[in-house]
């Protein structure tokens, strides 16, 4: 049984058909890149396995529970962690705050939940900034925060919509090491990804969509070659 | 940025310092005097002052303090702005009274009926409401709390536009909850109420339902992907305000001793509950104390002064004040002074609900 | 009840809503611009009765010829207010934003009361008053003469705002900012005359008001509580939402108390609102 299942999920939204019959397996411990040029059905497919909004059709499984009809917060608690391609840190909150938000789950004393968030914003490399205000960020600092937000969850699974969008070349690879590291701690991945680079040197797998279709799966060399995703991508308004 | 990788043993002493801190910074000595100070001249002010006009003066000011401090909880903590909360008021009051003029039942009783009926309006309301949009809620609970006055202005068995009429009992002045010799009975009840409820605000500060409040009035779509059930906490929130609210209801039942729904339910108490927290700065502990002591001396003073149509004067007064407030200092009148700042590390500043 | 009696409350419905309409458009244009509900409308109103009163009290102006005098007045007053207030709550939080309209709203409130008492005041005489009858039917002229005031004034609004290059620059900046910006569109000039406009038009509908209505401090709120519903329910930011549920609003207010009991008039409309709302959370056309 593979960690998350999707099974032909479908959205509409008015006359958009913004995901259309997409399926895939995602072992645990692998990571799984998701590409498409914008439109494709990206951030859709994500809201729809984490529970915002109600997909028309299809089945998620994920460690064999069903995850269609929960609400997000549900979803979390059973392992399942999201990043938002959107950045939204708790404004009035300091870092460390908006890090423990998500650990209480696991523990109503403050302090403990503050110990492990600690952690988290070690793991990301935020720790001197944890007394900062969630507005006071950076670009890049804030999707580290965002990254410890969702990993103090203690998700099984995690789902990253843009790890790199918006950041300099500079702190690019320190960004991608720490992904790297999550894959080593045991976490099973699914990534939103424009980068190809950085998807190549990452993902075990990569799955293309174009117009809310899925349209290629597979290994990271086979999908560089591959026809249809080339066209997709030339032929599509890919920025 | 620095890459990520340091040395295993640098980062475990940053990290272990930074655990050893404690999570708020440890009591300010200065500032627990000031507050023990504070405590001891309000409770021994009316014994020094003996002007019933200054006991009433106060004892109003306290209950506009406890107001505010309840809708604060619900909008300055938990992002939910109420607009129509003079519904729970009158519900705390209206039960009080109806209980004793109908069946003589002592008004803590009332008082402890009004509480659990406030709360349960409170998840009705909340329940079709919550998943509206910040300005579609707020109106919502405007039309509610309309409806709410028009209703009890029909409704015959509580006495209709007329209200309820409570009788003089002079014995059992603690049962009955009326006191007609002196006023410090009435002081000290309101008093203890406020402190009850700036204490659950000061606790809610310090614990994970204060920050599932706090993560949900900035960012709840983010909250929800980390777990925080958020119509739940969000109706605990609009639980605890109401029942707070419908305490301050029950008070000032027994307090004048009569009631209609004019008086308990109008829009202008729900207007004037949100300015006073606004004023002193939502989101914070001292924030609608501080607001209701700058508008309840201003209307006295005003009334005594003024008379007549300077009746008005204190609104004009107020509503120039907060229309200035929201644009020069949005996190109220409590952000500008410091020692009433609540300290939490030497970056953090208290914005009250400053998002954008 | 005869037939009579229920068109009779049909049509006077009918009126009545153009009169809510247009209160609507003008709160819904200012919401469409910058999403910011303006919660001194119902205040709006109420200066320019006053303004119209006291034309007719001290100069003898009929409330009629005051129009375009009291719709200039409010223009500039709904300027001031960007201006002098709203413009620098524009990156507030939604806190701040509700609380400085309502500032205002109380501050507006005491103002009249304090320069002219609470007392009820009326215009006697106005060049239009009385009845007509229609086929068995009793309307009021000078409610016959407010909504079809009103209805000219939205009809004006509404090919101002989708036929002329300025309305169009308005529409433009309600979707983008930013980009209308970066077309070259001074959008806090924008913002201006949408509250300019806005404060006019509900302006306009005092006036009519004030023809068969009294004026008295307090008189905007009924008005404008059932302007928030009307906007709610056509949807924040759509002109023409606010025609449709204004309109809605007028019949439902109407045959509701009618069929149902006149002092629950407001519970029906607010059940309404809860309903269309809970069920449509955008209302019927709107963006938001």
């Amino acid at each position: 049984m593979a960690m998350l299942e999707v099974r032909g999920l479908s959205k509409r939204y008015g006359g958009l058909l913004a995901n259309n019959d997409i399926s895939f397996d995602v072992e645990e411990g692998r990571i799984l890149g998701v590409i498409g040029p914008n439109g494709a059905g990206k951030s859709t497919l994500f809201d729809l396995i984490t529970g915002y909004g109600l997909p028309d059709s299809g089945e998620v499984h994920f460690a064999g529970k069903r995850l269609r009809g929960l609400r997000p917060d549900q979803i979390n608690r059973l392992g399942v962690g999201r990043t938002f391609q959107k950045l939204k840190p708790f404004t009035d909150m300091t870092v460390e705050e908006n890090v423990m938000v998500g650990v209480m789950q696991h523990t109503p004393r403050l302090a403990a939940a503050r110990r492990f968030a600690l952690e988290a914003l070690e793991f990301v490399g935020l720790l001197e900034m944890r007394k900062h205000h969630g507005q006071a960020l950076s670009t890049g600092q804030r999707k580290r925060l965002e990254l410890a937000r969702a990993m103090a969850t203690r998700p099984r699974l995690l789902l990253m919509d843009e790890v790199t969008g918006g950041i300099d070349q500079r702190t690019l690879p320190g960004l991608i090491s720490l992904v790297q590291r999550l894959k080593t701690e045991g976490m099973t991945l699914v990534i939103i990804e424009h980068n190809m680079q950085v998807l190549m040197s990452l993902a075990d797998d990569i799955l293309a969509l174009h117009l809310g279709r899925k349209i290629a799966q597979g290994a990271p060399q086979a999908i560089q070659n591959n026809q249809q995703v080339i066209e997709s991508y030339l032929g599509g308004a890919y920025a | 940025m620095a890459d990520v990788q340091s040395t295993a043993a640098v980062d475990n002493k940053a990290l272990a310092s930074a655990m050893a801190e404690p999570l708020r910074a440890p009591a300010n000595v200065k500032r627990r005097a000031a507050y023990g100070t504070l405590a001891l001249a309000l409770v021994a002010f009316p014994q020094v002052f003996d002007s019933p006009f200054l006991h009433h003066v106060m004892i109003i000011l306290f209950m506009y303090a406890l107001m505010a401090q309840s809708w604060n909880i619900l909008a300055g903590f938990c992002g939910q702005i109420s607009l129509g909360h003079a519904t729970f008021f009158g519900i705390g009051a209206y039960s009080t009274g109806y209980l004793f003029f109908a069946y003589q039942l002592s008004p803590w009783i009332g008082l402890g009926v009004g509480v659990l009926l406030a709360m349960l309006m409170a998840i009705a309301i909340g329940i079709p409401t919550f998943r509206l949009r910040g300005h579609y809620f707020a109106i919502a609970t405007l039309l509610i709390g309309e409806g709410v006055q028009i209703f009890f202005q029909r409704w015959e068995l509580v006495g209709a536009a007329s209200g309820i009429f409570l009788p003089i009992v002079r014995e059992q002045a603690w049962l009955n909850f009326q006191f007609h010799d002196t006023k410090l009975p009435y002081y000290y009840i309101i008093l203890v109420f406020l402190a009850l409820a700036s204490f659950i605000v000061w606790r809610l500060d310090r614990s994970r339902i204060g920050f599932y409040f706090r993560a949900i009035r900035d960012e709840p779509e983010a909250a929800s992907s980390l777990g925080v059930n958020v119509t739940l906490y969000k109706s605990f929130a609009f639980m605890i305000s109401a029942g707070l609210m419908s305490m301050a209801g029950a008070f000032y039942c027994q307090y004048v001793l009569v009631i209609d729904p004019e008086t308990v339910f109008p829009l202008s108490l729900s207007i004037l509950v949100v300015l006073m927290a606004v004023m002193g700065g939502a989101g914070t502990l001292w924030g609608p104390i501080i607001g209701a002591a700058v508008l309840v001396p201003l209307s006295e003073v005003t009334r005594v002064y003024f008379g007549g149509t300077g009746g008005s004067l204190d609104l004009m007064i107020y509503g120039a004040l907060i229309v200035l407030i929201c644009i020069f200092k949005p996190e109220g009148l409590v952000g500008a002074v410091k020692v009433l700042r609540p300290v939490a590390g030497e970056e953090k500043t208290n914005h009250g609900d400053a998002r954008s | 009840m005869t037939w009579e009696i229920v068109i009779q409350a049909i049509i006077s419905g009918l009126l009545m809503g153009l009169v809510y309409a247009l209160i609507a458009a003008g709160l819904s244009l200012i919401f469409g611009l910058m999403e910011i509900v303006n919660f001194a409308h119902g205040e709006f109103m109420m200066i320019s009765m006053y303004a119209a009163f006291w034309l007719w009290a001290l100069f003898g102006l009929d409330p009629l010829y005051s129009v375009p005098l009291c719709a200039t007045l409010m223009f500039f007053m709904g300027v001031a207010t960007h201006y002098g207030i709203i413009r620098h709550i524009l990156g507030a939080s939604m806190l701040a934003q509700i609380c400085a309209t309502f500032g205002l709203a109380v501050f507006l409130r005491a103002l009249a009361q304090f320069l002219w008492t609470p007392d009820f005041r009326s215009i006697a005489n106005p060049l239009v008053e009385g009845r007509v009858e229609l086929a068995g039917v009793f309307l009021g002229l000078p409610q016959i003469v407010a909504s079809v005031g009103c209805l000219f004034a939205f009809g004006f609004l509404y090919l101002f705002i989708t036929r002329t290059e300025t309305g169009l620059a308005l529409q433009a900046t309600a979707q983008d900012r930013q980009a209308a910006e970066l077309m070259g569109i001074p959008t806090d000039r924008m913002f201006a005359l949408g509250w300019g406009i806005g404060a006019a038009c509900v302006g306009v509908a005092g006036v009519f008001l004030s023809t068969f209505y009294y004026v008295f401090p307090e008189v905007g709120l009924p008005f404008a509580l059932l302007a928030y519903v009307a906007v709610a329910m056509g949807g924040f930011g759509s002109i023409l939402g606010s025609l449709v549920a204004g309109i809605l609003i007028g019949l439902v207010e109407s045959l509701g108390g009618l069929l149902i009991d006149p002092s629950y008039k407001l519970l029906i409309v607010f059940g309404l609102y809860l309903t269309v709302v809970v069920f449509r959370p955008r209302g019927l056309f709107g963006r938001f």
